[in-house]
């Protein structure tokens, strides 16, 4: 459906995005990761058209974005970070210029709107100034607008920044909901929201792809060492060291947490070995009190975290 | 050039659901009135000459401000982008605007329409250089259109958009009357590119393809320059 290819943007002598390529799946819903900076908006920029690529390539169906920017300005909506729109017009008149300027039919154009007023939930908004909405609104009205035109492709930049966590949940309800029949891409900053929302990840950081796959791909490749927590009490950390050495599958012991009465430390152990039985055995046969025991999975927090760290 | 429509309704809709266009219009109609009609008696003469003089001058405070708000506003609240991520093209989007601004002049120039019908009953209006006169305030105003849009297109920042077009639209006004200034050999072009002489041409019932030609490159230029100013940006 679209291909990327050796995609870079340059501001003066700031390189934003650095040769990236990607493909994106007819019905696939992509989430652009990041950190802040990383060139997120800029990749959604360039796709749809705003900025034009310092060089490589952008295909979307059978069209190039040189030459048919017209054509794949048709077939693709767009919602931009904090959803701009203009304060002095009523909501109604804003879908209305959007379906005017995308040629809906004049006799589709009123159950068009209505279909998708509903389907963001903005009826009883449809007949205030857009200045006078909450941020969760403008959005919904961005996202209403964005799919006035029924577009195959969905770019939404950020679809949840700055809203509260019942209209996350909306909008990412709604997200859903198109999902089934749309290629969506978003970018976020939100990991919980990558997980809940998209069927893959790509993850970019100063302006190269740093990893792309889906969540369970991402984990697997990123699950390097095998860690356990362990949090005990009556114990010192002499000892437990010396209890715990002699267990094969354990690599190191570290102290992560001591106090008068609690001791945690991290066990880090062979990637292969699952040696929990046995410390559970060892703990048993000692004075200590078991307080915490457990495995720390690798989370997309934790791989991201470690990609995309500053050097 | 099919999204043009839709563009010039919602930016002329704009200009009347904002307080802008009453202000706007109340300023124009004040100032005309009153220059108009305080020396209108004692000259004693039927006719609108005086209020189609003070156009140009007028027009150049008036027109920046009406045009400045057309890009420098969407460019600020970041509306541009959503706007240039659908189907339409630049040169749409500079027409669309361009026209909204002729159109909003045109309805701002009907009240005075009261100016010459007044004038008639009291005496012998000849109506041949009103007539032109009204359609050299239109191209005038379309000139001046061009040009504020483009120092629209210039800047984020609606005051800084509204003196640039007021100093060029200033300038192309007021520089037939400075020509002492200059070296005798630039003088023929400087009178060319006086607004005002080719303005009181028209307005005087003369119809002159010169003079027409010449609003029609600077709303020209000035269209041009704004989709240049706007391609910058993308």
């Amino acid at each position: 459906m679209i291909h990327v290819e050796n995609l870079t943007k340059y501001f003066k002598d700031l390189c934003a995005v650095d040769h990236i390529n990607f493909d994106i799946q007819k019905g696939e819903v992509l989430g652009l990761l990041g950190p802040n900076g990383a060139g997120k908006t800029t990749t959604l920029r360039m796709l749809t058209g705003f900025l034009r690529p310092s060089s490589g390539n952008i295909r979307v169906k059978e069209y190039t974005i040189d030459q048919h920017f017209l054509e794949i300005k048709k077939i693709l909506g767009y919602l931009p970070e904090s959803a701009p729109l203009y304060h002095d017009m009523l909501v109604y008149d804003y879908l209305k210029y959007v379906a005017d300027i995308r040629e809906i039919d004049s006799e589709q154009k009123i159950p068009r709107m209505r279909q998708t007023a509903d389907l963001c939930g903005i009826n009883e908004v449809m007949h205030q100034p857009i200045a006078e909405l909450s941020k969760g609104y403008k959005q919904r009205v961005g996202l209403a607008s964005a799919m006035m035109d029924d577009p195959e492709i969905l770019v939404l930049d950020e679809p949840t920044s700055g809203l509260d966590p019942n209209q996350i949940v909306e909008i990412r309800k709604i997200i859903r909901r198109i999902a089934k029949e749309k290629t969506i891409i978003l970018s976020t900053h939100i990991l919980s929201e990558a997980e809940a929302t998209c069927d893959r990840i790509v993850i970019i950081n100063q302006g190269k792809i740093v990893a792309d796959g889906s969540t369970e791909n991402l984990k697997q490749t990123f699950h390097s060492k095998n860690l356990l927590d362990l949090c005990l009490q009556k114990a010192d950390f002499k000892s437990v060291a010396q209890e715990l050495a002699s267990i094969s599958g354990i690599e190191n012991i570290t102290q992560v947490e001591a106090s008068d009465k609690n001791l945690c430390v991290r066990i880090v152990c062979h990637p292969s070995s699952d040696p929990r039985a046995e410390i559970y055995n060892t703990i048993k046969r000692t004075e200590w009190i078991l307080l915490d025991f457990h495995r720390k999975t690798q989370t997309l927090e934790n791989i991201f975290r470690e990609l995309t760290r500053e050097n | 050039m099919r999204q043009v429509m839709p563009i010039f309704k919602k930016e002329f809709k704009a200009y009347f659901v904002s307080p802008i266009a009453y202000i706007v219009i109340a300023i124009f109609l004040l100032v005309t009135g009153w220059f108009f009609f305080a020396t209108f008696f004692l000259l004693n003469q039927a006719s609108l000459r005086n209020f189609f003089s003070l156009l140009p001058i007028i027009f150049s405070f008036i027109i920046p401000a009406i045009t400045m708000r057309l890009v420098s506003e969407e460019l600020n609240v970041g509306s541009y982008e959503t706007l240039l991520t659908m189907p339409v093209t630049f040169t749409d989007v500079v027409f669309g605007k361009f026209l909204a601004s002729v159109g909003f002049i045109a309805v701002m120039l009907i009240p005075t329409l009261a100016y010459p019908f007044s004038v008639a009953m009291l005496g012998q209006l000849d109506w041949g250089p009103v007539t032109g006169g009204y359609l050299g305030a239109i191209l005038l105003g379309a000139a001046f259109s061009a040009i504020g849009l483009f120092s629209s297109a210039l800047t984020r920042n609606q005051i800084i958009a509204f003196i640039i077009g007021m100093l060029i639209c200033f300038t192309l006004t007021l520089i037939d009357k400075m020509l002492f200034f200059l070296p005798r050999s630039l003088l023929s072009i400087f009178v060319y590119l006086g607004a005002d002489s080719h303005f009181q041409n028209i307005s005087k019932g003369i119809i002159d393809s010169r003079d027409i030609l010449y609003f029609f490159s600077v709303c020209f230029i000035g269209l041009y320059s704004a989709h240049l100013a706007l391609q910058e940006k993308h």
